[in-house]
């Protein structure tokens, strides 16, 4: 896509784009490029120099348990959080969808976890959690069951996993929303008047019709997920206990800036990139798909 | 209005089943709010003997004078002031270099015009949380650790509001163009006198998107603002805790959180289609 009319000049379009160009090269392309540079090195164990290594620290890191668990910790937090928070919205939206009257006003209330930092979120559940003072926590133990995120790690999964989809719940049930209201009344009616129950035409008709923006949801939830529940992670759990949440974000900055590994953390950033990557490669050819619908 | 869907919508018993179903997902999202709210306006003694109660308690403006004056490691009124610093210069200064380079992408042919629009889609596709160590070797080689450039610029390297501004550009006739050069008019003048009135709607919704995208960030902040003078209040409610967290001081670390979320929460609520607009776009 071009225009076909524009404007003469070679200096102004320079000293228009240079801004970004200056930016973009100092705070992105040359920390990136250092990310690369740096997984290739280790330092010694003064900090002196730099040790070439090849794809030393990769290898290190692919054949080290606690990296390959806090893979699998990461797929499993993800998944859930995706699964979780997209079933809630899904339910919500579609009762919203029904109402003639009123869907507005559950939907300004419903969108205020969008504007709750993952942080915020995060210190919220835990003080609901809290082993000492939280009141859930308290009323499950008056029905016998003792709660402590601190040293199960099964419960502290599923705390952020909550705290994180609670966050993503106006987001994904904006997009269903507006999706479902995209499908014409007509078709619904049409198998309504057919004898189709609600849950057939929601099975049958809705749900199909739906799926270009569940599964643009399904990416986004992903790399969500990935990238910014550090907040939730970081005020809940710092990535315990025994590193049960310690999702590959927690990792980078755990080895980076408190375990001071900067080979490591730089190969475990690489590793993101790649992933980042393919993400966004799905996301990008699942919107090319979409544009056909 | 006519009723389309009488064969659809429920009438009766099934219409309170649905408004059942809503408020049960309204307890849900509003519960943990509430909570902090209650927290917020009682004592420590009333956390500290569980169960706290469930209805606001009469410590409201001693918690939040407490909060926003002394706050525990910093005056949280600081931290505010320092958030809405970041909020705002990551949204205006991302919206500035976005439009202008737009403007010269769309508008003009220029040498390495196809590079330079390869390499900001790179950048589309790094978060900051995936680059952070050299992220920080760089800020700090600049010696703009705790300082407002240090938590702005690294967040506006992204190349999202380029693109959205662009395809913006891509819409407007190509006669507006025509006719502001048959005027003689300089290409500058054709930017500040059709363009940028023409994007007002586009600028707003994207502003909206990347004022709380600024004030929610936590893990940047977290890493350059190690003078609790320099913190942000999303990230500085964490620094709140003790290192055990059996003494924190629930009370003002809830006030905290709930001046965290008043900022957002009113430009959400507050500009809900413009919020709305702004999160469709910024996902094209």
């Amino acid at each position: 896509m071009e225009k076909r009319v524009t404007f003469k000049g070679l200096w102004l379009p320079l000293l228009l784009v240079l801004p970004q160009i200056v930016i973009t090269a100092v705070f992105f392309f040359y920390p990136a490029g250092q990310a690369i540079w740096q997984s290739l090195f280790i330092p010694d164990p003064f900090g002196l120099s730099m040790k070439y290594v090849g794809l030393g620290n990769f290898e290190y890191l692919l054949g080290n348990p606690y990296y390959r668990a806090s893979f699998v910790t990461t797929a499993v937090f993800s998944i859930l959080v995706t699964v979780v928070s997209m079933g809630i919205a899904l339910y919500l939206a579609v009762l919203a969808d029904r109402l003639i009257k009123g869907s507005g006003v559950y939907r300004t209330l419903l969108i205020w976890p969008y504007a709750v930092a993952p942080a915020v979120a995060g210190v919220l559940w835990l003080f609901m959690f809290n082993t000492r003072v939280g009141v859930v926590s308290w009323y499950l133990g008056l029905l016998g069951y003792d709660w402590n995120h601190v040293l199960n790690g099964e419960e502290a999964m599923g705390l952020v996993v909550v705290a994180s989809a609670w966050g993503r719940i106006s987001y994904n049930f904006l997009f269903f929303l507006a999706g479902l209201q995209a499908i014409p009344k007509s078709v619904i009616e049409a198998a309504a008047i057919d004898g189709a129950r609600f849950w057939t035409r929601f099975r049958t008709i809705v749900f199909p019709l739906l799926s270009p923006t569940t599964f643009f949801l399904l990416v986004v939830n992903i790399v969500y997920a990935f990238f910014e529940t550090f907040g939730v992670i970081h005020t809940i759990t710092s990535g315990g206990p025994q590193q049960s949440t310690t999702i590959l974000v927690y990792k980078v900055y755990a080895d980076g800036f408190v375990g001071q590994d900067l080979g490591s953390s730089a190969a475990q950033s690489v590793i993101l990139l790649v992933i980042v990557g393919l993400l966004t490669i799905v996301q990008f050819k699942f919107i090319e798909r979409r544009v056909h619908y | 209005m006519a009723d389309h869907s009488g064969m659809v919508e429920k009438r009766g018993f099934g219409l309170w089943m649905t408004h059942l179903g809503l408020i049960i997902g309204l307890l849900f999202v509003f519960f943990p709010i509430w909570l902090a709210l209650v927290a917020s306006t009682v004592t420590q003694a009333d956390i500290m003997d569980p169960p706290m109660p469930l209805l606001p308690g009469d410590h409201f403006f001693e918690n939040y004078r407490k909060a926003l004056v002394s706050g525990i490691n910093a005056p949280v009124a600081w931290m505010m002031v320092n958030s809405m610093i970041m909020a705002l210069g990551i949204a205006f200064g991302k919206i500035v270099i976005s439009l202008l380079s737009a403007f010269a992408i769309v508008y003009f042919r220029f040498p390495g015009r196809r590079t330079f629009f390869w390499l900001i889609f790179l950048t589309l596709m790094l978060p900051v949380e995936v680059r952070i160590v050299p992220t920080y070797e760089v800020v700090a080689g600049f010696g703009m650790l705790n300082s407002y450039s240090g938590l702005i610029f690294p967040l506006i390297a992204s190349a999202t509001a380029t693109f959205l501004f662009r395809q913006f550009f891509m819409t407007v006739p190509d006669e507006l163009a025509e006719a502001a050069r048959v005027d003689g008019a300089s290409p500058m003048q054709f930017f500040r006198d059709i363009l940028l009135p023409m994007s007002r709607t586009n600028i707003a919704a994207l502003f909206v998107i990347l004022f709380i995208y600024g004030w929610n960030q936590y893990l940047w902040p977290l890493l350059i603002t190690t003078d609790p003078s320099m913190n942000t209040i999303v990230m500085g409610i964490k620094q709140m805790f003790p290192s055990g967290d059996d003494f924190a001081d629930w009370p003002v670390i809830m006030a905290t959180s709930i001046l965290a979320m008043i900022p957002p929460v009113i430009v959400v609520v507050g500009m809900q289609r413009l919020f709305i607009r702004g999160l469709v776009d910024s996902e094209k």
